[in-house]
């Protein structure tokens, strides 16, 4: 605190010429982002009040775009299936990291020292490094219909097989049980972090009150690495909102739409169906609930804090 | 009784780990069957014997070592050239205090929030009038800017915390604010990017969704590409399909090995911001 008080100080006591040469620093980045992100971004929202086939001039149309996607099934049937993979992707990995990080702290690496705590993690860990179109290929054999794993794994036990991906009503279960599997390792990693600056004291004065495992995760653990908990709850939404890759891989949307989301449905107006302007309109709608499911965290972070 | 309940704990845990690796063994092991192998035991039965044909039918029908060096050099420029930016905007955001600095973090806040969808059309609108589409440069230009967008926002708070003595024992020694930036604060922040840099590879190692748009001749694609577009491939049998995985796992599980120490170290120090 003091130092930084010293520091503005120090700034301000600066000569103002000496101060614009720092900003000199900033022109590289300037004009790479006004080229790569700046100028298609604002391209991008000009797009989505246009009716444009990608060749020769795009017409001008209005609100139309937006209008027609709010009557739009299939668009309100990609927000909700984006809705199951929010939950895939964030809240289910957040509640099960939650328990696996607390009980590799609490019971591994108390007893059993450091080293199988870091072998865990690393397995819980692995599959969030590979490529989530490499992941979707290996998933997409395992679930194979005809010769996947998965069914010769049910076959054994006597239980019939069934194409996973391939059928309406399990597709979107079926990626979003993938999705755990992907992410669950993030979470883990974090919270095995967040809990090394708990103090100990907390965790022994709770036992002296004979306090079991569950009651001190539940008042001690949780509330201590709520940060943590903030931190992953964002990332993974704001993921599961921009989830491509793997749906892509895995079911191209389909089948019947039951796993279109709205990346995906943007991306294919762009890009199959040449509908410029629509494509717009859903990315821009995409980001605004973005934009605004960031700042719902961020401001609930921010009273979390205070209180 | 407390230790009975701690190793179910510690056994239980193992089995999920287990579980968590059970279908990268799975891959790994069909990888090297041979089709007859793999009809007569199935998916889940151990190999005969092993066999590198299927890896080696899919590594030369997409010409998986072109992929590789693809990847590597697009990832590997980007991690270099998106944090030479990082480390400028930082040098201006968090140690000169430039004027309006929070208005500009948000805007590099939002460029990292930013879903691609939203700018992919006009970038291959724009990429294609000016020769760069189909071209490896224009991933890497378009990923220094995406990457560098989050290594701004976490070195700028490194950096604001960065001990003025040294910069003022700098000048006093003469030095300007150039030689200041590669002499004194570069080096001593050199965990640190080294840690961006290891992300940035990774990263835009990893990236599907640009580079299945941008990437369309053989000879520029990127791993992922390569496998995400053979994944549907009905000529494709199931060994082929297994060693098609287990080709775009190794890479992973490689930078894995050898990072992984700066990986934990790494994403510690991002969320703690």
């Amino acid at each position: 605190m003091a130092s930084d008080v010293k520091s503005r100080e120090r700034t301000a006591a600066r000569p103002p010429s000496a101060r614009g040469s720092y900003a000199l620093y900033l022109v590289p980045s300037a004009v790479l982002f006004a080229c790569v992100i700046g100028l298609p971004f604002l391209m991008s929202v000009g797009l989505s009040f246009t009716r444009w086939r990608g060749v020769g001039d795009p017409e001008f149309i209005g609100l139309e775009n937006y209008r027609k996607l709010l009557e739009d099934d299939r668009f309100w049937q990609s927000f909700q299936n984006n809705v199951v993979l929010i939950i895939a992707m964030a809240v289910i990995p957040t509640l099960i990291g939650l328990v696996l990080a607390a009980a590799i702290f609490d019971f591994v690496s108390k007893h059993y020292g450091q080293r199988p705590a870091s072998a865990l993690r690393a397995a819980f860990y692995l599959p969030q490094v590979l490529p989530v179109a490499v992941a979707g290929v290996v998933w997409t054999w395992i679930l194979h219909p005809t010769y996947g794993a998965l069914n010769e794994l049910l076959g054994l036990v006597g239980l019939e097989g069934h194409d996973w991906l391939g059928d309406e009503s399990t597709a979107l279960f079926s990626v979003g049980g993938i999705l755990v599997w992907l992410q669950i390792g993030y979470p883990v990693v974090i919270f095995m972090a967040g809990l090394q600056r708990v103090d100990p004291a907390l965790y022994e004065a709770a036992q002296l009150d004979g306090a079991g495992w569950w009651r001190r995760f539940r008042h001690i653990t949780v509330p201590q690495i709520r940060p943590e908990v903030f931190v992953v709850l964002l990332t993974c939404t704001i993921a599961a909102l921009k989830v491509f890759g793997p749906i892509y891989v895995l079911t191209r949307g389909g089948p019947g739409g039951s796993t279109n989301v709205p990346s995906y449905f943007s991306y294919q107006n762009f890009f199959q169906k040449a509908q410029v302007g629509y494509g717009s309109a859903i990315a821009t709608v995409l980001t605004l609930v973005i934009v605004a499911v960031t700042f719902a965290f961020l401001r609930a972070q921010d009273r979390g804090e205070r209180s | 009784m407390t230790a009975i309940r701690r190793g179910s704990v510690l056994a239980a845990l193992a089995v999920l780990a287990v579980v968590m690796l059970v279908p990268f063994a799975i891959v790994a092991m069909n990888a090297v069957k041979t089709p007859a192998d793999y009809s007569s035991g199935g998916p889940l039965a151990l190999p005969e014997s092993i066999h590198f044909d299927a890896l080696r039918a899919f590594w030369d029908r997409v010409d998986f070592g072109q992929k590789l060096w693809n990847s590597a050099l697009i990832s590997a420029s980007v991690a270099f050239f998106a944090v030479v930016l990082s480390v400028l905007n930082a040098y201006a955001l968090g140690i000169g205090r430039v004027k309006g600095r929070l208005w500009i973090m948000v805007l590099f806040l939002v460029a990292n929030t930013l879903p691609q969808e939203q700018l992919v059309y006009p970038l291959y609108y724009l990429a294609k009038e000016t020769g760069l589409y189909d071209t490896r440069l224009s991933m890497i230009i378009i990923f220094t800017a995406i990457q560098s967008a989050f290594g701004t926002y976490l070195l700028s708070s490194v950096f604001g915390t960065f001990p003025r003595e040294l910069l003022e024992a700098a000048q006093l020694d003469g030095a300007g604010r150039w030689r200041t930036l590669w002499r004194v604060v570069v080096p001593m922040s050199m965990p640190t990017l080294t840690v961006l840099m290891v992300f940035f590879f990774i990263w835009t190692w990893n990236e599907f969704f640009l580079p299945l748009i941008f990437l369309i001749s053989n000879e520029n694609q990127t791993v992922p590409v390569a496998l995400g577009v053979t994944a549907g491939d009905k000529y494709m049998d199931a060994t082929m399909q297994s060693a098609a995985s287990l080709l775009g796992i190794l890479p992973a599980i490689v930078f894995f090995l050898i990072f992984q120490r700066t990986l934990t170290r790494g994403i510690t120090v991002g969320a703690i911001k």
